[in-house]
């Protein structure tokens, strides 16, 4: 480490001792307060020095699905069954959730309205999220037929899906549960308490296909009840 | 001009407050709060609390406007879209003023909750957000 240190030019050497660790005390030597003066740190780049609205360019899709198939790697450890590991899955969704909600909201400051309505929020999480996080809207929006609490969200073919495939014993597992995630905080974040599940429904055309069910809680049904 | 700015959470819980005082004519950034307002205004901005609640279904604007007064006093709200309210007490009515300086503060409060090591409803204890909350005060109000 000293080696290294030496090579230095002069000038950092200064700061060298503060940024050692203490144990290491017979570095300090001739640490006066006006060689101090002329060093100058660089600025720290906060978080807070970031610009929300500069979009990255598209993210890559194999970077993507390496990260995600981590993801499920580790939340397949410690679980129990099938459902457990789709419970974890969607809690992390869920902190995705939470952000991308206020970020996309922030993002549209100008047409900024918060929705208050079940539908007008479905249509958001379908168009405005969806294009957001996933690059395209999702391919349908449904209501159940005999449940008035539950709405379906349809997509042909979800990103996270695209290079899982699930073994025969596990064929349970839908890994878009994490997707599941997502819709459920931004659901929650609006103050519209809801279940969101994932579910394969695989038809010929779209092997992948499929359906988020999104069942609301009693108080918001009740709530739009009386809004009505 | 003296001001009292508080951020509550989705679960009515603290998450940051500040006061401050205007820069305009003269004045030099501190509040001047009476000894007994101070106390006060925590006090005045939760209670009103409860109307925001009520206001919540019946508009979908984020900014809801001066929702309370108590004596000379006014409080302006603004909702975000994940129910986080931003209160500020303030002595004079300036609307535009006042939502600009709300839209910015959304900006700073969603590059907090970007950190992954920020979650919601936590307090912010970040001192470049204190910075930057102050600097916003100073441009606007």
């Amino acid at each position: 480490m000293l080696q290294n240190r030496s090579s230095y030019p002069s000038q950092q050497s200064a700061v060298a001792p503060s940024l050692a660790s203490s144990s290491e005390k017979s570095i300090p030597t001739s640490l006066t307060p006006s060689s101090l003066r002329t060093v100058t740190t660089p600025r720290k780049v906060t978080i807070y020095d970031r610009n929300l609205n500069r979009r990255a360019p598209e993210l890559s899709l194999a970077a993507f699905a390496f990260l995600f198939n981590e993801v499920v790697q580790y939340s397949q450890k410690n679980v129990k069954g099938i459902q457990e590991m789709e419970i974890k899955l969607s809690e992390y969704g869920y902190h995705v959730g939470q952000r991308v909600l206020e970020l996309t909201v922030v993002r549209e400051i100008k047409s900024a309205k918060r929705e208050t309505r079940v539908l007008g929020l479905l249509q958001f999480i379908n168009t405005g999220i969806w294009k957001s996080v996933f690059g395209k809207p999702a391919d349908a929006l449904e209501k159940s037929k005999d449940q008035e609490d539950e709405y379906m969200i349809i997509d042909n073919d979800p990103i996270v899906n695209k290079y899982i495939s699930v073994p025969r014993e596990m064929s349970q597992l839908n890994c878009a549960a994490f997707q599941a995630g997502i819709v459920e905080a931004v659901m929650d974040g609006c103050q519209f308490p809801a279940r969101v599940t994932a579910h394969s429904v695989p038809t010929d055309l779209f092997p992948l296909k499929t359906v988020f069910l999104v069942k609301l809680d009693p108080v918001v049904v009740e709530r739009e009840r009386y809004m009505r | 001009m003296s001001f009292y700015l508080a951020i509550v959470g989705t679960k009515d819980n603290a998450v940051y407050d500040l006061e401050f005082g205007t820069y305009r004519q003269g004045g030099d950034g501190r509040p001047k709060f009476s000894a007994d307002m101070k106390q006060l205004c925590p006090f005045i901005v939760h209670s009103s609390l409860d109307i925001v609640e009520e206001m919540q279904w019946n508009t979908n604007v984020m900014h809801l406007k001066v929702i309370d007064k108590f004596y000379n006093y006014l409080i302006s709200s603004y909702m975000t879209a994940g129910n986080i309210k931003f209160l500020l007490l303030h002595e004079t009515r300036a609307d535009d003023v006042i939502r600009q300086f709300f839209v910015d503060l959304y900006d700073l409060y969603v590059k907090t909750l970007m950190s992954p090591f920020y979650s919601v409803d936590q307090p912010i204890t970040s001192a470049v957000f204190d910075q930057r909350v102050k600097m916003l005060a100073k441009k606007y109000l």
